[in-house]
């Protein structure tokens, strides 16, 4: 029989914050320059050039890990770690070696529903290396505007289990890295990037088995399917009697394998010692007391606030996911409309309008949430049907889910929504006797459930629903009701 | 005015005080190092060009009524080691041929504004590793008093360029005695202040925790005036000191008042056997003169002296292999041709670009810092370090200064001790402490040997107590006349 195998991952993601300049210089950091335009002789490893730390940073650390409830070093220390690649100029990258910034602490997500909290081992800082850009015929050329970046690398205990946990995990930091407004956690842009240490062992064993590290996962499909091919490899192995040997292998989305890479570049002595250009690290109690207070709402803490007030699991989590979604639905919320309803709204037409390659943000904000309050509030009283708001929101948002790459700049409509829904009111109002000779004309057709109606009055659901579609979607559903109970009566 | 032997402060004052043009002072030097540098090669490159605008710049502003600077005209020498924007800047190495920085070292752009001008860059041992200036990749630098001795090193170019009146006045850079041993074997005065009392912004490095960059002069106060200009915090290096730069020039004219009330501590462990005689019969005798002056010598200890040697090489060495591990040939300087790899590159790049001593420390450092041995070594000496250190803040609860030879012996001759680095390692016996410790000390001439060759006394002060180091030197030097002395022009 076939060993059962318990899957073991330890994960460490590197975060870019994003701060207005380096980490040790005065270079924007921002992403997209010309190659080598934000450079200056510091990130450059010019002789002579001396690293300034920027509190910046720090404080985008610190608050990263007092959200993952990591303890935090009041002092802590750089270290250089040492190795010869063009796209590191000084041969040394900065780093932390023995005295991260934050220790401990734990991300907390939910796979399929059930609350998951995955250990972390530690935080530290550390700047960015540059690209190596290769061209064609062996010439290659190394950009350094991302040199000096900062990073924050969190290194997790082997506490994930499977692939698609690894995937959800990786995902929770991105939301938390953007609740915390400290990095943008672009997988795709290199700004969140993910290594795996994988191994196997029989279930039920302490001991862990011979690890790979597997790297170049550069999405969150990536990281699963990365990682399920890399167990399903060591699986193999394993049930053949073989070995697996412990190594760095690199993903390889094309093909769908994981590769080792040569041995000689796995070879590393890094000869980390403390960085003699930098003073230790200090933060104080003041200045962490502040930091702390920084701190918004966190996903965890606004998915339990948003389950208390009535909604499902599921859509607190699609709204706690996304820092502006939930800030939206607040918004929406806070300006009247019913919790429950407006959770519909968001993730079931505005999300959808919104696409997947686009998100909200906080200026950039097509459907005001004030506006959509107002909808969902009409629909609520009965002054409009669900069918007609649906309509006054395509007509109004519609034109931002046509093309789902455009940006999200401006806002329009605002006012407009009130006038249409007097309109849609309105026609409602006027068709009074219309409404009226419908529901005669339903009943009517439906003799056998009018019959029924006073042991099942739950058919009131079927006729105001006859009587809609007899409308055209027209009908006032308050309306509608009153003369269907009358006549039903 | 004549240059030969004139006072950095003196051509200071002359054109603030518009008795001669920073011009004419330039053309003079300029003259000087046309003639007399060849046989010495103290420079590495002269600009003239730049000298003479920086001068014109300067007459003509205080022909305008503007204040030309505290430091207005003072012809400088620059050591190869500070980043000067525009003019190549290779720290004596192949590696960085063709290097031309971007950017200012604080150092020279703080004298610069201050209206010195510099006349080029000065010879040195490569990446200032070396006690003799031999280990320059491009030549040697003699000692003005006889050209059959070393200089010194690694800071050979610039006490040698004082010595023979090349420069009024030069920067250095002191990581185990790089500025006081060469000023102790050319008859110069060379002062390391307190670590962080000078940026180290745009100085290249050697090994950061012990890198020092500091004045040559003639005088005591020339290089007080230096050091009042090129001191003070910079944001631009995270390990410079906040504190206010200190009235050094004052404190070095004090010191013709007399020490009235000024201890000053003798450590047993730095008149050892092995010492030349004559050094230690000059340094004898400078004690008696500063006790003259009002001093009170008192015996102090410094016990961990004996670990000074091997602890400052384990730190320099794991340093050094770290701060030259950027010359890879990717980014600037000197690139091997035809490279068939990545590797090949690198190792052919470093190969070719580096001599003998820095690949010696490299290696040595890279071995100091692999992995499972940290504690042995760098945690160890760092250890150590902290014992030197603490030696020293128990000795200052006795005196106010500590006063000794410089250099265990006077200027060697050329290759006397370049094939045994450990022979050339002890030349730092004297000098590495207050590195490792960090606080200042300042050396000047107190005699010369019967063959003509200067000797150095050293005075080490506490940490920021450059005032006192400035005090003793002034003394001695208004009691003496050492200073005065004037090597042989050698055309």
């Amino acid at each position: 029989m076939a060993t059962d195998w318990e899957v073991v991952i330890g994960l460490e993601v590197h975060v870019q914050l994003a701060t207005k300049s380096k980490i040790f210089s005065w270079s924007s950091a921002a992403f997209g320059a010309e190659p080598n335009a934000s450079t200056d002789p510091i990130c450059l490893g010019l002789p002579g050039a001396l690293p300034v730390l920027n509190r910046a940073a720090v404080e985008s650390a610190v608050r990263l890990g007092l959200a993952a409830g990591c303890n935090i070093r009041t002092r802590c220390r750089f270290a250089r770690k040492h190795y010869f690649y063009p796209d590191l100029p000084k041969g040394f990258q900065i780093s932390q070696f023995d005295e991260p910034i934050c220790e401990g602490g734990a991300i907390k997500f939910r796979l399929k529903g059930e609350a998951r909290s995955i250990r972390l081992t530690r935080i530290h800082m550390e700047e960015d290396a540059g690209k190596n850009v290769h061209a064609a015929a062996g010439v290659s050329f190394v950009d350094l505007n991302r040199a000096g970046v900062p990073l924050c690398e969190i290194v997790s205990e082997p506490d994930v289990r499977s692939a698609e946990e690894a995937a959800e995990y990786v995902r929770a930091v991105r939301t938390l890295v953007r609740y915390l407004g400290i990095g943008d956690g672009n997988m795709e842009e290199g700004s969140l990037r993910c290594d795996a240490n994988v191994s196997l062992r029989p279930r039920g064993s302490e001991k862990f088995g011979t690890k790979t590290e597997i790297k170049n996962m550069n999405s969150f499909k990536n990281v699963r399917d990365a990682i399920e091919h890399e167990v399903k490899r060591q699986a193999t192995l394993l049930d053949r009697g073989e070995r697996v040997v412990q190594e760095t292998r690199l993903w390889d989305a094309a093909r769908g394998v994981t590769q080792a890479m040569r041995s000689k570049e796995q070879a590393h002595d890094y000869r980390y010692f403390p960085e003699p250009d930098l003073p230790p690290l200090v933060v104080t109690e003041l200045e962490m007391k502040a930091l702390r207070g920084s701190l918004p709402e966190l996903p965890e803490d606004r998915f339990a606030r948003y389950t208390g007030e009535g909604l499902s699991t599921q859509d607190a989590g699609v709204l706690v996911a996304d820092r502006e979604t939930a800030d939206y639905y607040d918004a929406t919320v806070a300006a009247g409309a019913p919790p429950k309803r407006a959770a519909n709204w968001v993730i079931n037409e505005v999300l959808a309008v919104v696409g997947d390659a686009r998100r909200l943000s906080g200026d950039n904000v097509p459907v005001p949430a004030g506006e959509l309050a107002t909808l969902v509030k009409s629909i609520e009283d009965g002054a409009i049907s669900g069918k007609q708001g649906k309509e006054i929101f395509a007509r109004v948002w519609g034109e931002w889910g046509k093309d789902k790459t455009a940006p999200l700049t401006g806002v329009t409509a605002t006012g407009q929504i009130g006038q249409l829904i007097a309109e849609a009111g309105q026609s409602q109002v006027s068709d009074a006797g219309a409404l009226e000779e419908a529901c005669r004309k339903v009943v009517a057709a439906h003799p056998a459930e009018a019959a029924r109606f006073k042991e099942s009055p739950k058919l009131m659901g079927f006729f105001v629903g006859a009587v809609m579609k007899e409308t055209g979607g027209k009908g006032n559903p308050k309306a509608i009701n009153e003369i269907l109970r009358k006549l039903l009566g | 005015m004549d240059a030969r032997g004139a006072s950095l402060t003196a051509i200071v004052d002359g054109v603030r005080a518009g008795t001669f043009g920073a011009r004419e002072v330039a053309e003079q030097f300029l003259d000087r190092i046309a003639r007399l540098d060849a046989p010495l090669g103290c420079y590495l490159k002269v600009d003239a060009e730049g000298a003479r605008r920086r001068a014109d710049a300067i007459d003509a502003a205080r022909k305008a009524g503007r204040d030309p600077g505290p430091l207005a005209g003072a012809p400088l020498g620059i050591k190869d080691i500070f980043c000067t924007r525009g003019i190549e800047t290779t720290c004596a190495s192949k590696i960085l041929r063709g290097f031309v920085p971007p950017y200012e070292s604080t150092v020279t752009a703080r004298l610069a504004a201050a209206g010195a001008i510099s006349l080029g860059k000065l010879n040195m041992d490569e990446f200032a590793m070396g006690s003799s200036t031999e280990n320059s990749a491009f030549k040697p630098t003699r000692n003005p008093w006889s050209t059959a001795h070393v200089p010194g090193g690694s800071s050979g170019g610039s006490a040698a360029a004082v010595a023979a009146s090349l420069c009024a006045g030069a920067t250095g850079t002191d990581t185990g005695g790089s500025i006081r041993q060469p000023a102790s074997l050319c008859g110069v005065v060379g002062m390391k202040p307190t670590y962080g009392r000078v940026s180290r912004y745009g100085v290249i490095a050697f090994a950061s925790s012990l890198d020092h960059p500091g004045p040559f002069g003639r005088t005591v106060e020339d290089s007080a005036a230096l050091l009042e200009v090129m001191a003070g915090a910079d944001p631009l290096d995270a390990t410079s000191i906040p504190a206010p730069v200190g009235a050094y020039r004052q404190a070095a004219r004090a010191g013709r008042e007399g020490l009235k009330g000024v201890r000053l501590g003798v450590p047993a462990e730095y008149l050892q056997p092995g010492m030349d005689a004559e050094v230690e019969a000059a340094v004898r005798a400078a004690l008696d003169e500063l006790a003259r002056a009002g001093a009170t010598v008192v015996p102090v200890s410094l016990p961990h002296t004996k670990y000074a040697i091997a602890t400052y090489y384990l730190i320099c060495t794991a340093e050094a292999s770290s701060n030259l591990a950027r010359y890879d040939g990717v980014k600037y300087g000197q690139r091997a041709a035809d490279a068939k790899s990545l590797e090949d590159m690198y190792t052919r790049t470093r190969g070719e670009g580096f001599g003998a001593e820095p690949k010696r420390r490299i290696m040595l450092g890279a071995y100091v810092l692999r992995a499972g041995y940290y504690e042995a070594y760098y945690g160890k000496a760092l250890r150590a370090r902290r014992k030197i250190a603490d030696d020293f803040s128990a000795a200052f609860t006795k005196c106010d200064a500590i006063v000794t030879p410089t250099s265990p012996v006077p200027a060697f001759k050329f290759g006397e001790r370049v094939s045994d680095p450990l022979q050339m390692y002890l030349a730092d016996i004297l000098t590495v402490a207050p590195n490792l410790a960090g606080i200042p000390a300042i050396s000047q001439p107190c005699g010369f040997t019967k063959a003509g060759l200067p000797i150095g006394l050293q005075t080490i002060g506490p940490a920021l107590g450059e005032e006192i180091c400035f005090r003793v030197a002034g003394a001695y030097e208004s009691r003496t006349e050492w200073h005065q002395r004037l090597p042989p022009e050698v055309v």
